[in-house]
């Protein structure tokens, strides 16, 4: 915990150096702290959706009865045909019954 | 095999919490986030953090009509963001429709005549998690909001410089931040040529009299003033002039509101034509005291904010008895058409339970509904606030 914050506070004087003196950034962000919650098929949703966002974006939606299969359907298919995932069909109903068991 | 990588990398991250603070709880359905510390912030409310999405904590917005650059929120939509960028060989290149294609640096923008606006920017789903029936997106509080002093150069000077050539439509522009793979749209995002030559719409490298922060844009960010959000294009180095309208993905197909008269549908269902998102709708806040919270009996001051797309607040009345009856709040002072315009009233409460509700009017009469509006992209809330508070 504290070393990790001193990386941080060491990412601050970088910055500010790098003010100064116009060198590349260097920007730092903390590492991701969200894991995917245990579930069947988690490797196969590890395998397709951390590529791209980290699993806060799924654990904050909307929960309960109305928020199941055909809501993480809709996501799953938003993510191929607009965002262009690679996702193999025959990984997308494992997908979709991770998210709906397990948010 | 980015992918496969990436994957792994986040596999193997164990350590759970090294960077959370602490956890807040945002007043709707699974509103459990992290406060969270990123370089040149203060502690923010985490939503994401890859690509990362900070809110601002609510409070904040009590401490005067100007954001800091430390607690402004943050949102970008993909990953590949230029964490390593040189503002030495930063450069901005105007290209398209034009008589003299420009490529200017940094510095050649910050010789340029600087002006200055007070100007909120708002995140078109601020406040989705509000949303009932809820949608999927960003679940924001209201803290996707924030008002600045932007420092920059009008995009109408750099556009003239290059010469926009006859039958121009639209303008539109690009960051450094893309997606991680080549099959996501970029982020892309168009303004009128009229819009664009208006003279306000800003190409901004200030904000409050420092650089912009890294995860707002630095080194250069537009600004579209009344305008969402999405339109203020982040680390800003591509600015192509077009003659027709720009059909991208994150103009043609989202961001879109309904093509009704108050750009609402019925709850639950789809809209049968949209149009892009545009201008902020009326909003208000008391920011003094927040949902659930206690006050003294006796006389107390209640504030907060107002602002709107650019009319400017003509009015904020206040009603402590659930919309009964409203009484006018006296404005602090005027930082612009574009800004947050504080507001102040005392009032005197005995010992009890209040509704307390804050309801602003623009210079064009348009004010905010009593019952909140519905989109199903969970846009443009600004339903009448309801502060229900304890007096003891």
């Amino acid at each position: 915990m504290t070393s990790k914050l001193l990386l941080t506070l060491g990412a601050i004087a970088t910055l500010s150096i790098a003010a100064a003196t116009a060198a590349p950034l260097n920007y730092t962000v903390p590492e991701e702290t969200t894991t995917f919650k245990p579930g069947p098929n988690l490797d196969v949703v590890q395998n397709n959706c951390t590529a791209c966002h980290s699993a806060d974006y799924i654990k904050t939606q909307p929960q309960g009865e109305k928020f199941k299969k055909d809501f993480w359907q809709a996501e799953v298919t938003k993510m191929i045909k607009v965002y262009g995932a690679p996702i193999d069909d025959a990984d997308v109903g494992k997908i979709v019954e991770y998210l709906a068991a397990t948010y | 095999m980015k992918r496969a990588g990436l994957a792994a990398l986040v596999t193997g991250l164990g350590s759970k919490g090294a960077f959370a603070l602490d956890t807040v709880t945002l007043p709707f359905g699974n509103g459990e986030r992290p406060l969270v510390r990123y370089p040149q912030k203060r502690p923010m409310i985490g939503l994401t953090s890859r690509p990362p999405q900070l809110e601002t904590p609510f409070s904040i917005f009590n401490d005067g009509p100007l954001t800091p650059n430390n607690a402004f929120f943050v949102r970008y939509h993909l990953a590949d963001l230029p964490y390593n960028l040189d503002p030495d060989k930063f450069t901005l290149e105007i290209k398209g429709k034009v008589d003299k294609p420009l490529k200017l640096s940094l510095k050649e923008i910050m010789k340029m005549k600087a002006t200055e606006i007070v100007a909120v920017n708002q995140c078109s789903g601020n406040s989705r998690g509000f949303f009932n029936p809820r949608v999927a997106g960003g679940q924001l509080a209201n803290g996707a909001m924030g008002c600045a002093r932007w420092r920059g150069v009008p995009l109408k000077t750099v556009l003239d410089m290059a010469g926009v050539q006859s039958g121009a439509k639209q303008v539109t522009f690009n960051g450094m931040d893309g997606p991680v793979s080549d099959k996501t749209p970029d982020f892309v995002k168009a303004l009128d040529i009229d819009h664009a030559r208006d003279g306000e719409v800003m190409l901004a490298y200030g904000m409050n009299g420092e650089d912009l922060p890294f995860l707002n844009g630095f080194p250069l960010r537009l600004v579209v003033p009344g305008y969402y959000g999405t339109y203020w294009v982040k680390h800003l180095n591509e600015i192509t002039v077009i003659d027709s309208v720009f059909d991208g993905f994150w103009m043609k197909s989202a961001y879109r509101i309904p093509d009704t008269p108050n750009n609402a549908v019925e709850p639950g269902t789809a809209p049968k034509a949209t149009i892009p998102i545009n201008r902020f709708t009326v909003r208000s806040f008391i920011t003094s005291v927040t949902d659930g919270g206690k006050l003294k009996a006796g006389r107390t001051t209640l504030r907060g904010i107002a602002f709107d797309g650019g009319k400017g607040i003509k009015e904020v009345a206040v009603s402590t008895d659930g919309g009964k009856t409203w009484t006018n709040a006296k404005l602090g002072k005027d930082l612009g058409k574009y800004a947050f315009r504080e507001w102040k009233l005392p009032v005197k409460l005995a010992a009890g339970s209040y509704d307390l509700k804050v309801r602003a009017t623009n210079n064009a009469g348009d004010t905010q509904p009593m019952d909140p509006l519905w989109n199903p992209a969970g846009y443009l809330r600004n339903v009448v606030e309801t502060t229900r508070v304890t007096v003891a």
